[in-house]
């Protein structure tokens, strides 16, 4: 049967069928769900999130042709991997920036051009995106990032150095400062 | 207690309050929940060793049309109705005579358990046998249901799948 599923979705894919393929992988976190489009990678799942949740979420918003497809995530798999290694700082994969929409858009675009191992503030990514009187609306960016990891999130800090929060919980963006070397014992 | 008499006309009512949205599920929901059934239909109407491209031309043609259906509440039905047109496709390009299965209707009946091997009997018996022991057991229709998938008299119906339950009970003994 598990070959079946293999050549359905592969075909599925060829068709153009395939409008949202996904698999889970593992990370030191635990386990995160990817999840992409023809355009590029579209939803990252972290481990505290509910990955049926998010399917049923990318059926509704994307389209319903929803398909487990591993092979279409390799290299976004083989990229967070090395990363959580601590031997890749710059992602290169397709994005697709579908489910977020204006303001919140801008501010994580301006999110994903902070480098490596850098943090910047809330009020910063509100001026970056053009508004700097909208922390607050950044921060809500922040929250409903629908690509943590690759759109690092975990480098925006509270002004005066506080973590703020993080999708993942604050473990895990404390994880990901340490892992940076951002953040020092 | 009088009821308010209505503030917006008919034709004046927004779109959204008429028009109900079908919420599907992720695709995948159907491949985990009904894989096995629809491969268990496509064996017992094609045999084993074309069951594998029922399957697939069952569920592509599935995913084809699966964000324009309306309807949410039979995907199991909808699925095996897809896979006895794709076994249907399949014996007419074979040049065999087709097995006619106009319309598969949906009951409700516990899943069938399929023994080892019990379906490649199956798809070695005569086809309207064959069709009649795969509608009763794989699709769980009912005797007049199968008659009418099939277009026979309910009696017809009957004799096709006894004639089919006695061979296959000679063949497992």
């Amino acid at each position: 049967m598990k070959d079946s599923l293999n050549r359905l979705a592969e075909r599925a894919s060829k068709e153009g069928l395939l409008d949202v393929a996904y698999t889970t992988t593992d990370s030191p976190f635990g386990t995160l769900l990817l999840a992409r489009t023809p355009r590029g990678l579209v939803r990252i799942g972290l481990p505290n999130q509910d990955a049926d949740e998010l399917l049923v979420d990318l059926a509704t918003r994307v389209s319903p042709r929803v398909l487990e497809a591993p092979a279409q995530l390799d290299e976004a798999r083989r990229e967070l991997e090395l990363y959580f290694e601590g031997e890749l700082t710059d992602f290169d994969l397709p994005l697709d920036w579908q489910l977020s929409k204006d303001f919140r858009r801008k501010v994580l675009r301006a999110i994903a051009r902070i480098p490596y191992g850098q943090t910047r503030t809330y009020t910063q990514m509100a001026t970056s995106a053009g508004n700097e009187r909208a922390v607050r609306a950044a921060g809500t960016a922040c929250g409903s990032n629908p690509l943590p990891l690759i759109v690092p999130c975990h480098r925006v800090l509270r002004t005066g150095g506080a973590l703020g929060g993080y999708g993942g919980g604050l473990p895990m963006k404390e994880g990901l400062l340490r892992l940076e070397g951002t953040l020092k014992d | 207690m009088h009821s308010s008499p209505p503030t917006i006309s008919r034709s004046a009512r927004p779109q959204r309050l008429i028009h109900e949205v079908t919420e599907l599920p992720p695709f995948q929901t159907l491949i985990d929940e009904h894989a096995g059934d629809v491969m268990a239909v496509c064996r017992g109407a094609v045999g084993s060793s074309d069951a594998d491209d029922c399957f697939q031309e069952t569920f592509i043609s599935a995913l084809r049309a699966y964000p324009k259906l309306k309807e949410a509440g039979n995907l199991r039905g909808w699925l095996v109705t897809i896979a006895h047109r794709k076994a249907i496709d399949h014996h007419r390009a074979r040049g065999r005579r087709p097995v006619p299965v106009a319309e598969v209707k949906e009951v409700a009946v516990e899943d069938p358990e399929p023994g080892d091997g019990i379906w490649e009997l199956v798809g070695a018996l005569p086809p309207k046998q064959r069709a009649a022991v795969t509608l009763r057991y794989a699709s769980d229709l009912p005797h007049a249901e199968i008659a009418a998938a099939l277009g026979c008299s309910p009696e017809a119906a009957r004799r096709s799948l006894h004639e089919g339950i006695k061979r296959l009970r000679k063949e497992l003994a």
